[in-house]
C-alpha cells in the first residue's frame, strides 16, 4: 500500500466489521515535530489479549477462507520501518484501539494520500455508523461529525451518492491540498 | 464556503426523488470487493468513480461493498446484479474501466464482455 489513507481504510474496515457504532479517525501530520501520527479507535466488539497478540502476527486472520490476513501486520510494519511506533490496545466489549507514528520525513514513510476517498468509502460502506474525522497539522484543525450531517439529513441516508458528493467536496475545501 | 446548512438542501431534494424512486425500482446492485487484497489492488477509486458516476447521472443503481470476492489476481472486482439476479462479474477493473461499466451497462443495459471473468478464465 503506497499511501497511508489505504492503510486507514484497510484498519477502519476492522472496526466496521467489528459492530461498532462509533469509529474515530485522527491524523496529525506536523513539520515541526517531523511525525505523523495515525489513531483509528472504534466502540465495537473488542478482543482479548491473546487475540490482539496475534492479530499483529501476518500469519493470523478471522477468516475462514484464507490463512494470512494482512492489514495490521503492514501498517505496523510500515511505521516501524521508518522508526516510528505502533500501538494496539483493545478491551471485549468497549472496542479497540490502534495508533501508529511515522518520522515524516524519512524516506520509507508513504506519502498520506487521499484521505476523502477514504472517509466517502467509510461512510458508504454502512449508513449506520457515525464517524468522527480530524485533521490537524501546524496550521489547521479540520474536524467532522458525521453524527451532525445525520441530525439534519433526518430520513435521507448519509450514504446516498448524492449526499457523499457534497462530503467529498466539504472535506477538499476544509483539508490543505 | 459549504456549511452543514446545505445538507438541508440536499435532504429535500432527495425526498422530493424517493417518493418518485421506491428501493424496489432499484434497476442495478453494484458489489465491489473492499478487502485488503482489493483495496490494495485499487478497488477505493474504483467504488467511488462508480458512487460518482451514480450521482450524477441519478440513476436507478445501489452501490454495495463487500470483503474479499476471492479471486485476488483478478482485483478490482466488480459485480452487477440485474433485477432477475442475474450477476455479471467485471475483473480488473480500473477508473477508466469503471466509468465504461456505468456508461455501457448500468445505463445502456449491454454487458460489456471483455472485462468479465469469463473473457480471463479461458
Amino acid at each position: 500500500m503506497d499511501e497511508l489513507a489505504l492503510n486507514i481504510l484497510d484498519i477502519a474496515y476492522n472496526s466496521v466489521r467489528a459492530q461498532s457504532t462509533l469509529i474515530l479517525i485522527s491524523i496529525i501530520d506536523s513539520e515541526k515535530k517531523n511525525m505523523i501520527e495515525i489513531c483509528i479507535e472504534d466502540n465495537g466488539c473488542g478482543m482479548d489479549t491473546d487475540m490482539v497478540k496475534k492479530v499483529t502476527d501476518p500469519f493470523y486472520t478471522t477468516r475462514t477462507t484464507r490463512q494470512v490476513g494482512l492489514g495490521i501486520p503492514l501498517f505496523k510494519e510500515n511505521a516501524e520501518l521508518t522508526g516510528g511506533k505502533f500501538y494496539i490496545s483493545s478491551k471485549i466489549n468497549h472496542g479497540t484501539k490502534v495508533k501508529a507514528t511515522f518520522i515524516k520525513d524519512h524516506i520509507d514513510t508513504p506519502i498520506l494520500g487521499d484521505i476523502v476517498e477514504t472517509m466517502i468509502t467509510l461512510i458508504q460502506s454502512n449508513e449506520n455508523i457515525d464517524y468522527i474525522f480530524e485533521y490537524k497539522n501546524d496550521d489547521i484543525d479540520f474536524m467532522m461529525k458525521t453524527s451532525e450531517m445525520k441530525d439534519i439529513l433526518g430520513d435521507v441516508k448519509i450514504n446516498e451518492p448524492e449526499v457523499l458528493l457534497w462530503i467529498k467536496d466539504y472535506m477538499k475545501e476544509g483539508l490543505p491540498k | 464556503m459549504k456549511s452543514l446548512e446545505d445538507l438541508k438542501k440536499i435532504r429535500e431534494e432527495a425526498q422530493n426523488r424517493m417518493t418518485m424512486r421506491l428501493d424496489d425500482e432499484q434497476k442495478y446492485r453494484v458489489v465491489v470487493g473492499m478487502a485488503t487484497c482489493g483495496i490494495a489492488a485499487g478497488a477505493r477509486p474504483v467504488l467511488n468513480t462508480i458512487v460518482e458516476e451514480v450521482a450524477k447521472e441519478k440513476l436507478p443503481v445501489t452501490v454495495l461493498q463487500t470483503g474479499c470476492i476471492g479471486l485476488y489476481t483478478l482485483e478490482p472486482i466488480v459485480e452487477v446484479f440485474d433485477k432477475e439476479g442475474n450477476k455479471t462479474t467485471y475483473v480488473l477493473v480500473d477508473v477508466e474501466k469503471a466509468k465504461e461499466i456505468v456508461r455501457r451497462h448500468l445505463i445502456q443495459g449491454e454487458v460489456i464482455e471483455d472485462y468479465t471473468v469469463g473473457k480471463y478464465k479461458k
